[in-house]
Parts: structure tokens; sequence; C-alpha cells
């Protein structure tokens, strides 16, 4: 880095002042330098400027420190875009574009990514009907394109996928979205209020517990309380059951996918069993009402503790059965390996997270790299396997069930003892925090920005399928278009939390 | 192979006896609200206050509308007497979405059968096509789980099909984006006839928790006309499969009793 950047951690409020406001130019060459050195652009996104111009933010991230640095630019309403020389911009500067009228100049796939009104007004940038876009074409004899969406075949949320193909075979995928775009950004914006946690949970509602986890921390951090241990427990615990749960319902898509029935359906009752042991803990399958900022509403007693423990010994027996027999299968081997392959260096450039990410043999995890809350206490070994294809994909979720379901084991076994809640101050004003959680698609980032009153001058979600769904587009390249739906399953994306 | 066999013995049979035995429902499960107006103490606003979607109207005596409620308990933890208590009954869907208005002392007019020409016609398979509309994957994810062993929708002659030509109604979670309205009624338009319209999840009946957002429609109502609502946030299923059931007129419902709690 040619500027020294004050480094902070996940979850630690710093004070706007200390955000270096840089020109352009030095906010370009800092972002582009730490990223060639190995930075994840953990953050990018603007913000109204007293000016009227706009405050881009970035935060970049070093995975093997595990610190985090935060800088600023102001621009008008065009700068040269970063995306050419630092690949993982290149959504977030879509975004920016999109939401604040920007122009990142010679940037090379310039579109909409959500069809939304514009933050900056007068107007609009794009027209509004979604999907109505200039898609990337290929010509040529014999070359077709084939259109799916927004309304899928099974029950999915929607998005559309233009793919250009010579027969079987796909040159390219373009995904496009934003069907799901509920407005959650601007609503959030001037909170906390009562209704914020409730869009949190729902976002992404697959995510509540990850999600809202977020959220929590970055409220205690800026109201300056600790969490008691043994909520920061019990979440971890919840965070873990949600991955379990999801993870489970993956391996049965994939097994369902490429037809191999028994998988599909045991997989898919287990995926049942972990949503109900969440229940058990907080009367809902998803987790809904479990965190709350000071800690969570739901103690787990010894009784519970013991039933809980005993439920997911079964489910974790049945599963390992259930996963048994399609890792045994050739026939599912043949379906699943050197499919929708990815490299280490493209998912390196583009910055994918979460299992995609460690199926290509990328070590990035939240919970070892940046860990906040219980994950700094008790540890998860980092799953992962080389060869970036649906069936690393797949396998990576089997190795993260296994060493979940051991974490969950021992936490219910040894939960500290103490209060699960604690009393939450006013957010400190004039602030800006950066959360990260690993959720079970991959990393998560909250961005929290006060005004002078405490109240949320900008608050920035990142769900992990922001940064992945490019990563499908990438797979799909020379695939038979008969494989989309396995390629797809095997990263899982959320629409909602990408269109939010 | 003997795996295979070997597997299929230790997996069992695990598809619930329901409706002929009633659900394992978790202890903490919070289904129908109940309001005691006995505890309610006059001039407390706390519930509505507390409520994030608006659910709770306190005009003369508290009402709670069910298509709004987030079933999150932040009313019944404001109250400081009590008055507000989440039951287990897991039975929620109802044919008017003025039925979902719950006052004190009312139980709730669950769904009825439909009416007899299109009984006749759906009653004993109904294929439906699942349209989501800015919803969370909450809703969805508790819709698909009714196609695993343990609810195996299809012995009730209900299916979700792929195309909504071949469909008899649509079932649509989420608000109703507006980037989504279009594709809802095109798709809507799609189904022939005759054809019923199934609302999911508090967003889908009333907008839930992105309601009032510039950028949704608050519900399927906007655009459809909806021939049953099933609240929650999501839904459990068994609250889902049971709203399906009712319509169909496999499981029956009384007429609301007035003056008692359910």
């Amino acid at each position: 880095m040619t500027i020294s950047l004050p480094s902070f951690h996940n979850g630690e409020p710093i004070s706007l002042a200390s955000v270096p406001l840089l020109s352009i130019r030095e906010f370009r060459e800092e972002i582009i330098a730490a990223a060639g050195a190995g930075a994840t652009l953990t953050a990018l996104f603007g913000t109204p400027a007293e000016s009227g111009r706009v405050r881009l933010f970035s935060v970049l991230g070093d995975p093997v420190a595990g610190g985090l640095a935060a800088l600023s630019a102001e621009v008008d309403d065009a700068y040269p875009c970063l995306t050419v020389e630092c690949p993982q911009a290149h959504w977030f500067e879509r975004e920016i574009a999109e939401q604040w009228r920007i122009e990142p100049q010679g940037h090379p796939w310039l579109k909409p990514i959500r069809f939304q009104a514009p933050y900056r007004p007068p107007g609009r940038t794009w027209a509004r009907l979604p999907g109505v876009t200039d898609f990337f074409a290929v010509r040529g004899p014999e070359v077709h394109e084939v259109a799916v969406g927004p309304v899928h075949a099974g029950i999915i949320e929607p998005g559309h996928f233009r793919f250009q193909c010579h027969g079987e075979r796909v040159f390219h995928l373009e995904i496009s979205l934003g069907y799901q775009h509920r407005g959650i950004e601007p609503a959030l914006v001037g909170g906390p209020g009562k209704r914020t946690i409730h869009m949190i949970e729902t976002l992404s509602g697959d995510t509540s517990i990850g999600h809202a986890t977020a959220y929590c921390e970055a409220m205690e951090g800026l109201g300056g309380v600790a969490v008691p241990a043994r909520a920061q427990a019990l979440r971890a615990v919840a965070l873990e059951l949600e991955r379990l749960a999801n993870h489970t319902g993956d391996l049965a898509a994939l097994a369902g996918d490429v037809g191999y029935l028994p998988t599909a359906a045991y997989c898919g009752r287990i995926r049942g069993d972990f949503l109900n042991l969440t229940a058990a803990i907080c009367g809902s399958r998803f987790g809904r009402g479990m965190v709350r900022p000071g800690g969570v509403l739901f103690d787990v007693d010894p009784r519970l503790a013991a039933d809980l423990t005993r439920r997911l010994d079964n489910a974790l027996k049945d599963l390992e059965d259930a996963g048994r027999l399609m890792w045994d299968a050739p026939s599912v081997q043949a379906r699943f390996q050197d499919t929708g392959a990815i490299t280490a260096e493209t998912c390196a450039a583009l910055g994918l997270v979460g299992p995609a990410a460690r199926a290509c043999g990328v070590e990035r995890d939240i919970r070892q790299d940046f860990p906040s809350g219980f994950f700094r206490f008790a540890q998860i070994p980092i799953s992962r396997w080389s060869t970036g294809d649906v069936f690393a994909r797949a396998w990576v979720r089997w190795l993260e069930i296994q060493r979940s379901g051991v974490f969950v084991r021992e936490q219910l076994a040894s939960l500290p003892h103490g209060a699960i809640q604690t009393p939450v101050g006013a957010p400190r004003p004039d602030h800006l925090v950066v959360v990260l959680t690993e959720g079970w698609r991959g990393a998560i980032a909250h961005v929290a920005i006060t005004d002078p009153n405490g109240r949320f001058a900008r608050y920035k979600v990142i769900d992990p399928s922001f940064r992945n769904w490019i990563g499908l587009a990438i797979a799909m390249r020379e695939q038979q278009i008969s494989d989309f739906p396995l390629c797809n399953k095997s990263f899982n994306l959320s629409y909602c939390g990408h269109d939010l | 192979m003997p795996s295979l066999f070997f597997t299929r013995l230790r997996q069992g049979q695990r598809t619930l006896p329901f409706p002929d035995a009633g659900p394992d429902l978790p202890e903490r499960f919070r289904g129908l609200p109940i309001i005691d107006q006995s505890l309610c103490p006059s001039g407390c606003d706390a519930c509505v206050e507390a409520c994030p979607t608006d659910a709770i109207a306190s005009d003369d005596s508290l009402a709670i509308d069910l298509g709004r409620c987030l079933f999150c308990s932040e009313c019944s933890n404001a109250c400081p007497q009590g008055a507000i208590q989440f039951s287990r009954q897991y039975q929620l869907a109802a044919s008017r979405r003025a039925d979902l208005v719950l006052k004190t002392g009312q139980s709730l007019q669950l769904a009825h059968r439909l009416a007899d020409d299109l009984h006749r016609i759906l009653g004993r398979s109904l294929k439906l096509r699942q349209v989501s509309a800015g919803g969370c994957n909450g809703c969805e994810a508790d819709i698909n789980v009714l196609n695993t062993v343990v609810f195996d929708l299809g012995r009730f002659g209900i299916q979700f099909v792929a195309s909504p030509r071949h469909a008899d109604g649509l079932l649509v979670t989420g608000p109703v984006t507006r980037n989504m309205s279009l594709a809802l009624e095109k798709t809507y338009a799609a189904v022939p006839h005759p054809k019923i319209v199934i609302a999911v999840g508090a967003c889908a009946i009333a907008g839930g928790p992105f309601r009032e957002h510039p950028e949704v429609l608050n519900g399927a109502g906007a655009i459809l006309a909806v021939d049953l609502f099933i609240p929650g946030c999501p839904p459990h299923p068994i609250t889902i499969l049971d709203g399906l059931l009712r319509l169909i007129g496999k499981i029956a419902s009384p007429a609301a009793a007035h003056g008692e709690a359910p």
C-alpha cells in the first residue's frame, strides 16, 4: 500500500473522521495495490456527501492479518473504473452506477443489476423494466439463444438467465436479476427502528441467523457493549444449525438433479430435522426471533441441550448413511466430477466466497480469517477441496456438515454460564462499523454508518450471493446446457439477498 | 445395491400421519395469538407501538390482523400484563381477508371448502404453479418441504407443476415487488379457467416486513383476487398443508364461535 491505512477489527467501530478521504486517483491506487497484494474487496459503495457529490467508501480485508481498512473518495458523475484492474469490483461498480447515477468509465459490462430507482435524483439512468437490457449475444451458424425466467419451473425465486448456445454447448450465460428488489437499503436509513431487525431477518430468509448476527454485532459495536458469552455461544450454535440444514438441503437437491432419488429423499427429510432443532430453540424453523441486539431471546437449559444433542446425533447418523450412498454411486460421481469447474485463479480474481471458493482450494472463511463473537474462542477447521467443480462444491458442504455437527455437539455440552442478554446503548454518532460473518453461503458483510444523531446514514448489506452469481455464469462456460440445473444447485444462491 | 436396501430399512417410514393425528410441534412454537382483554390495562398501547408491521389496533378493544402479523412476539414481550399470548394453534388459514382481523373473544373463522362447482373440478386433483414475487425463500422453502416424504403432498392429490398452463391456480409468496408484478400477471393469465389464487405468508397477504415500501404492492391482493390466505412468517409447513386441505374439503372447518377463546 502506498499510504498506510489505519487497521481495525471485525465489529470494531471507528469514527467517520478517521476514514481517510482521498482523491479518486489515490483511492483507486490503494484498492488496486491492496487487491493485487491479496486483500479482499469487502465493500465498495456510495453514500451521499454534503457537497451534493457522492462519497465512495471502500473496505479492504487482509485475510492473513485479520485486519480491515476503510478509505473513501468523493466523486461527481463519473470516475475511471476499478474493474479492469481489480475484477473483484465489477458487481460493486455496476451497483454504484445504478444507485447513484455515476459512471465508472471503462467498465466492460455496465448494465443494471437490480432495475431499481436511483437514490440520487433526478430520474433514472436505465429503463426500469426488469430484464430489459442489451444482453451479450453470439451470432453465427447454429448459434442459438435460450431465455429462462423470471418464473422458473420449480418452487424457487425469480431471475432471468440468458444462454448463448452452440448445440448443447453453452458459450456464455448472462444472469439478470432484480425481480426480488424490495427497497431494503433505503428503508434502513434513519434507523434502527422497530422494523429493522425484521427486514434483516428476511432480506435473505434462509440466512436469518447469519444476517441477524451481523446486524446485532454492528449494533453492539456501535453501542459499545460486550455480549455475554452464553449468548455468543447460542448464536454460534444457531448459525451452525442454519449451515447444517441448508447444506443438507443442497445435497438433497444435487442428488435430485442427477436423478439419484434415495439421497434426495433422505436428505430432503433430514434437512427438516435440522430446521426443527432451530425451532426447538426459538420456535421458528428459520431462527426468526432468536438473535437480537444484546444477545439472544431464547435460552437452552440442560434438558433441552440433552434433547437437542440426541436429535442432532440421530440426524447426523441418518445423514451419514444417506450421503454415503451418493458418494459411493459411480453414476452420481460421473455427473458431479468435471462439471462446472472454476480455477482458483478465477475464483480469487472475482472474489468468490463461501463453499464455492473453498471448493476451488481458496482458503477463505470469515470464522477463521476475521473471527467475531464466539468464533474467537472456538474454532472450526476450514474445509477445502481443489477441483472447483460440482463435486467439490458438494464435497465441501459434506465436510462442513461433519465439522459443524461436532461444533454444535461440543458447544451444547459446555455452554458458558451467565445471562443471555445485556442492554445495548444508543449507537455512537458519526461512526462506521464493518461486521463480517460466515453465513452458510459465504461471507456476509454489513457496513453501518451513523449520522450526527446516531441514526443510520447508510446501512450496506452484502450478501454472499452478491459476489457469487458471476461464479455460476463463469462455471457454465463450455458446459452442456442440460447441466445448468446441476451447476445452479451447486451454488444455490439467493435472489432476494442479492436484490435487497 | 445391498447398502441401498439396508439404508432404506434404516431410514424407515417417515411420513406424518397428518391429518389423522395432530402434528408434533416444537414447545416454543408461536401459533394463533390470543388476546385476554381483561388483562389489557386501559391507556396502554405498548403492544401497538411494539408491533413492527402495525398489525395491532386498540380502538375500543384490541384486534390483531393475522395477515400482517409476523408471529415475532414483540407484542407479547412488550405487554406488562401478558394480555397477548401466542397459543399453539397452528390452524390459521382463512378464506376472506377480513376474517384474519381477530378481535377479542372471537375465534378465527378458518378457511372453508371451495364452492361446489370449483370443488367438483379441483377437489380431488389440484395442480398449483408457485410464484415467488419478492419472497425471502422462507415461505418458498417451507412450501417445498411439503414435497418431501415427511408431508408427502401428492397423497392428497395436490401437486406443484412447472407450467401455469398445467395449473389450476397460483400459490403466491412475497410482497409482490413492482419488478415482479408483470411476470405475476402474465403467469396468472396463462392459467386456464377456472383458477384460484392462494397467498402464503405475511408478505403475500399484506406486504410483511416490507409493507408500504414504494418498491412493493403490499401483497398478491393488489392485483389478483385471493381465495385462500395462509398467515405466518413463514407459516409452519403444517399450517400451509392444513390450509390447502381445508380448501379442498379434506379437513372440515366449523363455523367460528363468537364470545369464547379458541
